[in-house]
């Protein structure tokens, strides 16, 4: 067996800015660093990739000295946040562009799925899209002969195999261009977030045509993705990236809730003014986040089956709005989702005042969730239009084994939540 | 440590950042044909998608076209064309010239036009310009034969008839070396646009400065004790153009030395593109 994939000392310098400008002035300083044998006079600056902060360099590794390797069979997850250098990586392992220093080494044909439809023409029929795109992919036409019936069935298009894609519906198109894919026989498949469309009963069936590549034909398979879920379910190992970096490589659920706690190791006191990954107008943004118990009292860790506060302070930046829609979610250390809650569910309406911040509370009384650690994130609406939706952790709840159900019974973390029952005997 | 390793292990593909000069694998090329005639096709069919006219539509050009230079070159500049009837004259030049000028500007924006599909997918960069010139002989096909049926007609009711000789196997090779130019050229000018936008800007114009430079509309002949004929004749087009009239109508003045001129200029041109071609598909998507 042995590595099938070899990543040795990978690294990937972009430049920032403009990049017509001074670039002929930087070419020629590098020829002429060249001719005399020179190191390149560029490739010593660059700054770590970090986009919240601003560099002084113009120059920025994407990424900086990666090291891993991949086994025959395996199916490795690769996750971090935007900007992590995902894409970069993925790029370079599907050879579109070509590393600064260092080599990756591979075994077997490689076919990537960075998008879903490359090449599809809108003026050609489903049928000429199929090969067209079959071949775009590395396949040659007599394999994509031999799977084209199975490629139709999949997609689901026997009826207008020969219309043109661009009178398909957007669900026909995807459906048909990960029908293509899907049916590739390559020795390693690489996916970015492909998954990421289409309905949900197609993403199981693209999951589990994925899992069988990876069981039944033991291909090897490198997904990226920001669905957790969908690495867990898939991955048999992950790495995780942060700056361009490998953070964490390992089994799926190690990886996973090291890429959560790195990523979320603000304390609950951090001004969420500062997250800058958000979006919606921002006419009302999150500004602090915390936890208060019965007495009112700050905590971060709190009891299954104990009323816990959420005391959410919002900086209104546009005073003309006139009604606020607060959501907050729970999600699991994979980032499922446990439970949501809008204020407008439960019909109360939070009206501003004229002040800059205003203070919203939000009581949950017995707290029904088991052991183990909560991630808190918000979303808002103003006046109905998404005003603040951090894509980061707002907050951590730590829950404890606590008496639930008010009579000493403390259970363990089998289930995720806890349900109070009231039974009666009938006759 | 590790140095000792018994098996020296094989590794299909090495992704490294520089290559050397050289890095052409034209038996992967081959393994891509399938992808390379599918773009032909794609090309082909979606082009006409929703006309009536279809492919007729590349008689269009040349009909007009040759129409236009008959008024200006022939009624108004009085250009003698060799003893060729005007009409042929003109449509010959134009039809080999359309060949030549498509496959450069078409070539041209290769990196630029198809960035979208080269930056999620590898296949060899060098299917596409290729597939290009493929796609071009199809309307160079249908262009001639409209010359063809221009003959014929011309044979049988202005008794001008044709003559079919051993010159005819000229055509080919003159095509040939024609798509070479058009090839090498093309690819060192979009491996320059990836990084200088100014040179698409060049092409445009520059390919239809380069026609005047070259015997479409007026044969080399013509030019004879003119002080810038020897210009006209460094243009390594103007020998292709010449020896096609050549070819077809056995008139003119062609020699073989200005064609092994153009042939060697075309082998010439070819390496330098491949070269830089190969140096460019590998990071272009950072600067394009």
């Amino acid at each position: 067996m042995g590595a099938i994939i070899k990543v040795e000392d990978l690294s990937k310098q972009y430049r920032l800015g403009q990049v017509s400008t001074g670039t002929i002035s930087h070419d020629i300083n590098r020829w002429w660093h060249k001719v005399r044998s020179k190191e390149d006079p560029y490739l010593k600056i660059g700054e770590t990739n970090d986009r919240t902060s601003t560099g002084n360099s113009e120059y920025v590794w994407a990424l900086k000295d990666i090291n891993f390797e991949v086994q025959q069979g395996e199916v490795l997850g690769i996750i971090g946040r935007n900007g992590a250098g995902k894409s970069t990586l993925l790029k370079i392992l599907s050879r579109t562009t070509a590393p600064t220093t260092g080599s990756i080494k591979i075994k077997g044909r490689v076919a990537s799925l960075l998008e879903v439809g490359t090449g599809f023409h809108p003026e050609l029929s489903g049928r000429e899209n199929i090969f067209l795109n079959g071949a775009i992919l590395g396949m040659t036409k007599k394999e994509i002969a031999r799977n084209f019936d199975e490629i139709v069935a999949f997609a689901g298009v026997e009826r207008y195999i020969d219309t043109p894609v661009k009178r398909y519906s957007s669900g026909m198109y995807v459906r048909l261009a990960f029908a293509v894919a899907a049916h590739l026989e390559p020795d390693i498949l690489i996916v970015d977030e492909v998954l990421a469309v289409g309905d949900a009963e197609f993403q199981k069936k693209c999951i589990g045509k994925m899992k069988d590549v990876s069981d039944k034909d033991g291909r090897t398979v490198l997904f990226v993705s920001h669905n957790m879920g969908a690495v867990k379910s898939l991955c048999t190992r992950a790495v995780s990236l942060k700056h361009g970096s490998i953070d964490f490589a390992g089994t799926v659920a190690d990886t996973i809730s090291a890429y959560m706690q790195s990523n979320n190791d603000l304390s609950l006191h951090t001004n969420l003014e500062e997250l800058t990954d958000r979006a919606g107008n921002q006419k009302v943004v999150f500004s602090t986040l915390h936890l208060e118990n019965e007495n009112n009292q700050q905590v971060d860790k709190i009891l299954t089956g104990s009323n816990v506060k959420l005391v959410f302070r919002l900086k209104v930046n546009d005073p003309s709005v006139r009604q606020i829609d607060l959501g907050f979610s729970f999600h699991n250390v994979y980032d499922d989702i446990q439970s949501y809650l809008y204020s407008s569910f439960q019909k109360f309406e939070i009206i501003p005042d004229r002040s800059h911040y205003i203070t919203v509370h939000c009581t949950l009384e017995n707290f029904p969730f088991s052991e183990g650690r909560l991630f808190i994130k918000g979303r808002m609406l103003a006046d109905g239009y998404e005003c603040d939706w951090p894509k980061d952790v707002l907050g951590i709840i730590d829950v404890e084994y606590g008496d639930f159900y008010k009579t000493g019974t403390v259970i363990s973390n089998i289930a995720p939540f806890l349900i109070n029952g009231k039974w009666a005997l009938a006759n | 440590m590790n140095n000792n390793k018994t098996t020296v292990e094989t590794w299909d593909i090495e992704i490294k950042p520089q290559s050397s000069l050289f890095d052409l694998s034209l038996k992967e090329v081959w393994r891509y044909k399938d992808l390379m005639l599918l773009f032909v096709k794609r090309d082909f069919a979606a082009q006409f998608k929703q006309t009536i006219l279809g492919p007729v539509w590349h008689l269009v050009q040349p009909i007009l076209t040759t129409i236009m230079f008959l008024f200006v070159f022939h009624t108004v500049a009085g250009i003698d064309t060799d003893k060729i009837e005007p009409i042929l004259f003109y449509m010959s030049g134009i039809t080999i010239w359309n060949y030549f000028s498509s496959c450069l500007t078409n070539t041209s924006n290769t990196f630029v036009a198809n960035a979208s599909i080269f930056g999620k997918v590898y296949f060899p960069r060098l299917i596409l310009p290729l597939s290009v010139v493929l796609s071009n002989i199809a309307r160079l096909g249908i262009q001639f034969g409209l010359l063809l049926a221009c003959m014929i007609f011309y044979a049988l009711f202005k008794n001008t008839p044709i003559h079919f000789g051993i010159s005819w196997l000229l055509i080919p090779l003159l095509v040939v070396i024609m798509a070479g130019i058009g090839l090498g050229l093309g690819i060192i000018i979009s491996s320059l646009t990836t990084k200088y936008r100014d040179f698409t800007v060049l092409v445009t114009f520059g390919v239809q400065l380069l026609m005047y430079a070259t015997p479409v509309a007026y044969p080399l002949s013509f030019l004879k004790s003119k002080s810038y004929a020897s210009f006209i004749e460094w243009n390594p087009i103007s020998p292709l153009v010449e020896g096609f009239r050549y070819a077809l109508f056995q008139k003119g003045n062609f020699d073989f030395n200005s064609l092994i001129y153009s042939f060697l200029f075309m082998v010439v041109v070819m390496v330098t593109g491949t070269m830089i071609f190969s140096k460019v598909e590998k990071t272009f998507m950072d600067t394009v």
